[in-house]
C-alpha cells in the first residue's frame, strides 16, 4: 500500500512543474527521439553508418562510456564521507550523488548497447547460467557485473532511505550501512576495471600502461565532483533544499587535490613518452603533435589540456575557489576538460596507427553524435527524475498518505538527514 | 525499416519446438527471447501481411538461430540440428546450396605457417584467393591478408606500404604478408566477454559468429590487425559463393559478428593447403603440420633463419618469416 502510493507520490513530483522544468523534460525527451531514430538507423544498416572501421573499432560509444564509468564511479567522494566518515555537512548531498550515479551508470550501460550493433537483447548471452560470461578471463565481463552490481546499489541505497522518509520510519542501519561499505570498494572498482580494460591489452602500447587505472581514478575524481559541484549548486539556488556551503567548499577542496593529481600523472606520461621517444609512443605522437599530414586530435588534446590546467589553477587560488561564481566556471571547464581528454584523447589514439602501423583517422557520423546525445539526454532524464523524487521527500513536503489512517503508529517527523537531526538538537537545547 | 517481424507464439507452439525436450536452459533462452520477440514487436515496424510459408519458415529459423546454444555446448545431434538450420537459412535468403562441415581437429595436428619474403613478389594472388574461398564481404571489400610494401633495408611496418597500387615488384622493395597468425598464447581469446572465440586443439584461433555479440574487444586486443567486424551485412554474389564451408569457417556471417583468418579450417582439417597456400605464384607460402617431422614447414624452421613479429609480446605466433 505504501509503495504504491511511493510510486503514484513519484510519478506526481515528477510530472508537476513549472513551465521551465516541462521545457526542460520536453528538450530532453525531443533529442532522446532524434537519438532514438539515428540508432534505429544503426541497428538496421549495421554500424558502417558510424565513423568507425576495422582500423578504429571504437570510437566515441566507448569513449563516453569510460568517462560516465568515472563520474559514476565519483560517488564515493561523498558516499564515503556521509556514510562511513559521518561528516554531517554531505549528508543532504549524498542523495543526489547517488542519482548522479544512477544516470552515469544508465548512460555508460546505453553506450554499449549502442557500441554492440543491431539487437541490444542479444546481450542475454551475458547472463550466467543461460548465457556464458567468460568470468574472470575477459575484463568486459567483469565490467558488466561490476557496472550492473553498482547501479542496484546505486538505486537499492537511496530507495531504501527514501521510502523509508516516506513511509516515517527512520532507516536501519544495519541494514544499509553494511551495503554502503559494498559500494565504496565497488566504486573505485568499476573504474580500475573499466581502466583494466584499455590497459590490459599490450597490442595497444598507448593504453598499456601502469599508470592508466591511477590516472583513471584521478581523473574520475576530477570530473564527477566537478559535475556534483554544478549540480548541488543548480539545486541550492532553485529549491529550498540549501546544501551547506561548507560542504560544497569541502567537495570543491577535494575536486582540486584530483584535478593536480591528474595533471600530475598527464605530466609524467608526456615526460615518459616524449623525453626519449620510441614507437611505443606514436600514438602519443599522433595525440599531441600528429603524424604528418594526419593531426586531427591535435587541437582538441591541446584545448583540453588548457582547460585543465586554467580550471586547476584557478582552484588553486583559495579567494577565487570561495567565489560561488568561480567555482562554478571552473568546475564546468573541468567537466568538459577531462571530458576532451579522457572522451577523445584517450581511446581514439589508441587506435592510430594501426598495430601494423597504418594510420585511418576517425571522425564521427551524424549517427554517432544523434545517439551520443540521445544517451545523455537520457543520462539527465533520468537524474533530473531521481532528484524530482527525491527533494519533496527529504524536505518532508511529501509523506505517505496511508500514514495518518495507521492508529497506534506514532508519526514521527523522521530526520531527513543528520544535518536536519542535528538542527532539531540544537533547537531542542 | 527492418523487416523483422515478430514471431508469434502460435507459431512457436505449433512447430517442433514442443516436440523436443526443453531443458531449463532452453526454457528460459525462450523465455528471454520471449521478451525479445515483444520488444522487436513494438520496435520494428515490419508488414504483417507476409506469411508464405516459406516466409513463416525463415522467421520459426531465424528464431531457433537466436536462441541458439553456444557451439562448444552443442551435443551432437544439437550441432547437426543447427547445421542443417544454417544450411536451410542459407538456401533461404540467398538461394545457395552449401554444405557446412562441423569437421573437428585430427589428433596428431598442429597447423604452422612459414612465410618467404624473398620469394614474396607483392602479386596478391593470395588475397585474392583468400577472398573468394572465404566467401569474404565485397561490399566492404574486407581482406584477412595484407601485404606490406617494404624498402629494402627498412623493417619497420609504419614505413611500409600496405595500398600499394602499380606494377609489382617494384625495384629496391620486397614483400611482408600478415594474416592471424593463430598465436599460441592469443590475446584475443580471453578478452571476449561471451567466450565466443577460442583456440581448437590443431592452433587455429575460431569464432562462433552466431555467439560473438560485437563488441570488438578481440579488435582491439590482437596486436597484429587479424580481425574483421561486419560492419554492415556481408555481401557475396550467390554465382561467387563457395559452397565447401565450416561452421567455424567460411559459412554466412551476418552484420555485427568479428570474423578472422581460419587458415582456411574447411580445407585444411581435409588434409589440403589453405587457399592463400595454393594461389601463391612463387611458392612464398609454406603449410604444414608442425608435429609431423617430415612435413615442410619442419623443415624451414630447422634450417633458415626465421622470425616472427612482435615476439617481445609473448603470443607465439605460429606464422614465421624467412628468407633464402
Amino acid at each position: 500500500m505504501h509503495l504504491w502510493a511511493f510510486l503514484l507520490s513519484a510519478l506526481r513530483s515528477v510530472t508537476s512543474g513549472d513551465r521551465r522544468y516541462h521545457l526542460w523534460m520536453g528538450s530532453l525527451t525531443a533529442i532522446m527521439l532524434v537519438g532514438g531514430y539515428a540508432y534505429l538507423v544503426q541497428a538496421n544498416e549495421g554500424l558502417i553508418v558510424t565513423g568507425m572501421n576495422n582500423h578504429v573499432s571504437w570510437g566515441l560509444y566507448i569513449s563516453n562510456m569510460a568517462f560516465l564509468v568515472g563520474v559514476a564511479a565519483a560517488a564515493v567522494i561523498l558516499v564515503m564521507p556521509a556514510y562511513v566518515l559521518h561528516d554531517v555537512d554531505f549528508s543532504r548531498a549524498v542523495l543526489i550523488a547517488e542519482g548522479v550515479a544512477v544516470s552515469a551508470l544508465v548512460m555508460c550501460l546505453g553506450f554499449v548497447m549502442a557500441n554492440s550493433p543491431g539487437y541490444p537483447w542479444k546481450w542475454w548471452r551475458l547472463t550466467p547460467v543461460i548465457g556464458l560470461l567468460n568470468w574472470p578471463d575477459s575484463m568486459l565481463a567483469w565490467d558488466v557485473i561490476m557496472l550492473n552490481g553498482y547501479l542496484v546499489l546505486n538505486l537499492a541505497i537511496p530507495f531504501y532511505i527514501l521510502y523509508s522518509h516516506f513511509v516515517g520510519r527512520e532507516p536501519s542501519k544495519k541494514k544499509y550501512v553494511p551495503l554502503i561499505y559494498v559500494s565504496v570498494i565497488w566504486a573505485v572498482s568499476i573504474h580500475l576495471v573499466t581502466a583494466f580494460l584499455f590497459a590490459g591489452l599490450p597490442a595497444r602500447p598507448f593504453w598499456n600502461s601502469a599508470l592508466l587505472g591511477p590516472r583513471f581514478l584521478a581523473s574520475a575524481f576530477t570530473a564527477g565532483p566537478a559535475f556534483m559541484i554544478l549540480l548541488l549548486g543548480f539545486i541550492g539556488s532553485q529549491s529550498r533544499y540549501a546544501i551547506p556551503q561548507v560542504a560544497i567548499q569541502k567537495l570543491a577542496t577535494a575536486t582540486t587535490v584530483a584535478a593536480q593529481v591528474n595533471l600530475v600523472m598527464l605530466f609524467s606520461e608526456l615526460v615518459y613518452e616524449f623525453y626519449m621517444p620510441t614507437h611505443h609512443g606514436i600514438s602519443a605522437r599522433y595525440l599531441f603533435f600528429g603524424l604528418g599530414e594526419h593531426h586531427a586530435l591535435v587541437p582538441w588534446i591541446r584545448a583540453g589540456i588548457f582547460l585543465n590546467v586554467a580550471a586547476t589553477l584557478t582552484l588553486m587560488i583559495h579567494p577565487l575557489r570561495h567565489n560561488q561564481r568561480v567555482l562554478m566556471v571552473a568546475c564546468a571547464t573541468l567537466f568538459v576538460g577531462i571530458w576532451v581528454e579522457k572522451g577523445i584523447g584517450l581511446v581514439i589514439p589508441g587506435f592510430v596507427p594501426s598495430p601494423l602501423g597504418e594510420i585511418v583517422e576517425y571522425t564521427p557520423t551524424w549517427v554517432e553524435l544523434c545517439v551520443t546525445a540521445g544517451i545523455w539526454a537520457l543520462g539527465l532524464f533520468v537524474l533530473t527524475i531521481l532528484v524530482r523524487v527525491a527533494l519533496p521527500i527529504e524536505l518532508g513536503e511529501v509523506r505517505s498518505p496511508y500514514l495518518e489512517q495507521e492508529t497506534g503508529t506514532r508519526i514521527v517527523r523522521p530526520r531527513a538527514t543528520r544535518a536536519r537531526y542535528e538542527d532539531i538538537r540544537v533547537r531542542i537545547r | 525499416m527492418s523487416a523483422d517481424r515478430p514471431v508469434d507464439l502460435p507459431e512457436i507452439l505449433d512447430g517442433t519446438l514442443l516436440q523436443k525436450p526443453v531443458d531449463r536452459r532452453d526454457a528460459l533462452g525462450l523465455l528471454l527471447g520471449g521478451v525479445a520477440a515483444s520488444v522487436a514487436a513494438v520496435g520494428a515496424c515490419a508488414p504483417l501481411n507476409a506469411a508464405t510459408p516459406e516466409e513463416r519458415e525463415l522467421k520459426l529459423l531465424e528464431w531457433e538461430e537466436f536462441t541458439q546454444k553456444h557451439y562448444r555446448r552443442m551435443t551432437e545431434e544439437e550441432r547437426a540440428e543447427t547445421i542443417a538450420r544454417l544450411e536451410r537459412l542459407a538456401k533461404l535468403r540467398h538461394n545457395e546450396d552449401c554444405t557446412i562441415a562441423t569437421t573437428d581437429a585430427q589428433p596428431g595436428v598442429l597447423f604452422g605457417y612459414a612465410f618467404n619474403v624473398s620469394k614474396c613478389k607483392g602479386y596478391r594472388r593470395c588475397v585474392e584467393a583468400c577472398i573468394n574461398e572465404n566467401n569474404l564481404d565485397r561490399h566492404q571489400d574486407t581482406q584477412y591478408i595484407r601485404i606490406f610494401e617494404m624498402e629494402n633495408g627498412v623493417v619497420n611496418l609504419e614505413e611500409a606500404d600496405p595500398t600499394y597500387q602499380h606494377e609489382v615488384p617494384a625495384e629496391g622493395h620486397f614483400y611482408l604478408g600478415t594474416q592471424c597468425f593463430q598465436c599460441a598464447n592469443p590475446p584475443c581469446v580471453p578478452v571476449c566477454p561471451v567466450g565466443a572465440t577460442w583456440q581448437e586443439p590443431d592452433g587455429i584461433v575460431v569464432i562462433d559468429y552466431n555467439w560473438c555479440v560485437g563488441c570488438r574487444a578481440c579488435m582491439a586486443a590482437c596486436p597484429y590487425w587479424a580481425r574483421r567486424f561486419n560492419w554492415s551485412a556481408p555481401e557475396v554474389p550467390p554465382e561467387e559463393v563457395n559452397p565447401n564451408q565450416h561452421y567455424l569457417g567460411n559459412r554466412d556471417r551476418k552484420k555485427g559478428c568479428v570474423e578472422k583468418c581460419t587458415f582456411c579450417i574447411h580445407r585444411t582439417r581435409q588434409g589440403r593447403l589453405p587457399a592463400c597456400a595454393e594461389a601463391c605464384p612463387t611458392g612464398a607460402r609454406v603449410f604444414g603440420n608442425l608435429l609431423d617431422p617430415n612435413s615442410e614447414i619442419r623443415w624451414v624452421l630447422a634450417h633458415k633463419q626465421v622470425f616472427r613479429l612482435k615476439e617481445e609480446l609473448a603470443t607465439e605466433p605460429r606464422f614465421w618469416y624467412f628468407s633464402d
